[in-house]
C-alpha cells in the first residue's frame, strides 16, 4: 500500500492523509493511495468511514489535518451524490456551467457543451429543464458537465447510489466507455461491491471511522467489459472476498 | 447496450409537460364564492342590519347605481372623482413599491452575505414589521417635510418585511452541493450571488413581492388618511370623508375599487412570476 514516494505518472496521491474535524471527530487515519492516468480506483466501506472525505479533501473542499495530498487542483471532475444541477437552466446550459465559470467565451461553451451531451447520449434533450429529466439523465447531464473541462482526474461520491438497478447498470456502461475514451484516473465511492468491481481496476476497502484502508484488491478483468461480466465465477469470488474484507471492516 | 457504442439515446422516461388549458371548472369556484357574497351582502343590508343603520351598508345594486354609474356629483361624489384619487394612491403604492424592492432586496443581499449584519438587522426588522405606523405619523410629519415623500415612507415600512425575508430566505437556499460545485470552480462571491443565488431566490422572491405589492396598497390608502394636502386627493383621504358624511354608496364603491387595485397588483405580480420561473419551478400540491 506505502508505494511511498508515488510513482512520478501519478495524478492523484494521498501520503499518510490524516483528518480530525474541528469539533474532535476523527474521519481519516494515516491513509496513502495513488492513482495513474488510466486507472479506476473505487473505495467502498461502511457508512461514514469518511470515503467522500477523502474526496473532499482531493477537491479542497476540506483541508486534511495530517499528511500530503498531491493533485494538480486545475483539472478535477467532481461528480455529486446528487445530480446538482441549476433547475432553472435547461440541460445544455447546465452542461455548459463549469466552463461558463472558467470564462470560457459562448461558441467555445457552446462547442465543448455539445460534445459532452453527445458523449453521455442526451443529444435531443437539449432544451429540457431538469424537472423533465428521470433521475438517470439527470446524472448523464451532470456527468456531461464534468466533461466540458476534460479533468484528468475525477473524483465520484457515490454517484449513482439513488438510482434504480437497472438505470445504475446502464449508467456504469457509459462511465465505464467515457473513462476508456477519455483516460482519466478516476476514484469512486460507492456502497455496492458488485458496481467497485465492475468499474474498477483497483478496489480500496477501508474501516470504520476513524477511516482506515485495511484491503486492497487489483481487479484482473480487461476492458471493455461487458453486463456478463458481472456472472462470470471469478467476478463473484472477487466480490466475495471484498464483502468478507468488508464485514471485518464493521468491526 | 455495447460499452463502445457513443451514439446509446437514453432509454429513461422523459417527464411531460404539463399543458395549461382552459377549464371550466377552475372559474365555477370563484364565480360561487362571488354569489355566495353578494347573498350575504343582500341579506346584511336587508335584513341583518337594523333599519336606522342600512345607510351604512347599501345594497349591492343601489352602489353600482349611485356610486358607480354617477360620472360627478358636486366636488367629491361619483365615480370619476373616486377614480381620480384612486390613480393618485395608486401611483404612490407603485412608486413605494419600487423604492421598497430596490431597498429590501439589497439589504437581503447584504444580510445573506454577512451573518453578523444579519443577526444585527433582523430583530430591528421584526420591530418595523410589528410596530402600529400610523402611531408614528406625528414623528413622520415633524421629521419630513411634503406630503409624497410621508405617504412614500409609510408605504415602505408597511411593504418592506415580506421583501427582505423572503428575498433573504431564497438566497440561502441553494444546496450545499450546488455551493460547492461554485467553490469547486473557485467562483468569486459576485458570481456566486448572481448564477446560483439569485436565480435560486427568484421563487421565494415572486412570494414576497406579491404580498409586499398588497401591503404596498395598503400602505398608500391608510398613509392617505394621514397625509393629505389640497387638490387631488388619495383613495383613503376620499374614504375618510364619505365615511365622515355618511355617503354609504360611494365608501363601498371606493373600497371596492382601493380592493380591485390590490387585487390586480397581486395578479400582475402572479403573472410576471409564471412567465419568469414557470418553466422550471415546480409547485406542489400533493395531489
Amino acid at each position: 500500500m506505502s508505494e511511498v514516494p508515488a510513482s512520478s505518472s501519478a495524478l492523484l496521491s494521498f501520503n499518510n492523509v490524516s483528518m480530525t474535524f474541528d469539533e474532535g471527530t476523527k474521519a481519516l487515519d494515516n491513509v496513502s493511495l495513488s492513482i495513474n492516468a488510466g486507472e479506476f480506483v473505487t473505495v467502498v466501506g461502511p457508512s461514514g468511514c469518511g470515503k467522500s472525505t477523502l474526496l473532499r479533501i482531493a477537491s479542497n473542499l476540506e483541508a486534511n489535518t495530517g499528511g500530503t495530498c498531491t493533485i494538480d487542483r486545475n483539472s478535477i471532475g467532481y461528480v455529486f451524490q446528487d445530480a446538482t444541477l441549476m433547475p432553472w437552466r435547461t440541460v445544455a446550459r447546465n452542461v455548459e456551467l463549469i466552463a461558463e465559470l472558467h470564462k470560457l467565451d459562448k461558441t467555445e461553451r457552446h462547442k465543448l457543451a455539445a460534445e459532452a451531451i453527445e458523449l453521455v447520449g442526451l443529444n435531443g434533450f437539449e432544451d429540457k429543464y431538469p424537472r423533465q429529466l428521470s433521475g438517470g439523465m439527470r446524472m448523464r447531464a451532470s456527468l456531461a458537465r464534468s466533461l466540458v473541462m476534460k479533468p484528468k482526474v475525477f473524483l465520484f461520491d457515490e454517484p449513482f447510489g439513488a438510482l434504480d438497478e437497472i438505470t445504475r447498470e446502464r449508467l456504469n456502461d457509459e462511465l465505464l466507455r467515457l473513462f476508456q475514451l477519455e483516460g482519466f484516473a478516476g476514484l469512486f465511492i460507492t456502497h455496492s461491491i458488485t458496481e467497485a468491481v465492475y468499474m474498477s481496476t483497483k478496489v480500496l476497502v477501508m474501516s470504520a471511522r476513524p477511516g482506515k484502508i485495511i484491503a486492497e484488491f487489483d481487479v484482473p478483468f480487461a476492458y471493455p467489459r461487458t453486463h456478463d461480466l458481472r456472472y462470470e465465477p471469478e467476478f463473484g469470488e472477487l466480490c466475495g472476498k471484498i464483502s468478507h474484507a468488508l464485514r471485518g471492516a464493521h468491526e | 447496450m455495447s460499452a463502445t457504442d457513443t451514439t446509446t439515446a437514453p432509454i429513461e422516461e422523459v417527464i411531460p409537460d404539463k399543458q395549461d388549458k382552459f377549464s371550466l371548472t377552475d372559474y365555477i369556484g370563484p364565480a360561487v364564492v362571488f354569489m355566495v357574497f353578494i347573498g350575504i351582502w343582500y341579506l346584511f343590508s336587508t335584513v341583518v342590519l337594523p333599519e336606522q343603520k342600512r345607510f351604512l351598508l347599501p345594497t349591492p345594486h343601489k352602489v353600482i347605481s349611485e356610486g358607480f354609474f354617477v360620472w360627478r356629483s358636486g366636488e367629491r361624489r361619483g365615480l370619476q372623482p373616486i377614480l381620480m384619487s384612486l390613480w393618485d394612491s395608486a401611483k404612490i403604492a407603485l412608486m413605494g413599491l419600487s423604492i421598497t424592492i430596490v431597498v429590501g432586496m439589497s439589504l437581503a443581499v447584504l444580510m445573506s452575505s454577512s451573518r453578523w449584519l444579519e443577526r444585527a438587522t433582523w430583530p430591528y426588522l421584526v420591530a418595523v414589521q410589528s410596530a402600529p405606523v400610523l402611531a408614528l405619523t406625528p414623528l413622520i410629519r415633524a421629521l419630513i417635510d411634503g406630503t409624497q415623500t410621508q405617504r412614500l415612507l409609510v408605504v415602505v415600512l408597511i411593504a418592506m418585511f415580506p421583501i427582505v425575508s423572503n428575498t433573504l430566505f431564497g438566497l440561502l437556499s441553494a444546496d450545499k452541493s450546488q455551493h460547492e460545485l461554485f467553490t469547486l470552480q473557485g467562483a468569486s462571491k459576485w458570481t456566486r450571488l448572481v448564477k446560483l443565488q439569485f436565480p435560486a431566490a427568484l421563487p421565494n422572491i415572486f412570494v414576497g413581492l406579491r404580498i409586499s405589492a398588497g401591503l404596498a396598497v395598503i400602505g398608500a390608502v391608510v398613509g392617505d388618511f394621514y397625509f393629505r394636502q389640497g387638490g387631488v386627493v388619495g383613495i383613503g383621504a376620499q374614504i375618510d370623508v364619505y365615511r365622515n358624511r355618511l355617503w354609504g354608496a360611494e365608501l363601498i364603491t371606493a373600497i371596492i375599487l382601493a380592493s380591485s387595485l390590490g387585487l390586480v397588483v397581486f395578479l400582475f405580480f402572479g403573472w410576471v412570476s409564471r412567465r419568469a420561473i414557470g418553466k422550471w419551478h415546480i409547485t406542489t400540491r400533493g395531489h
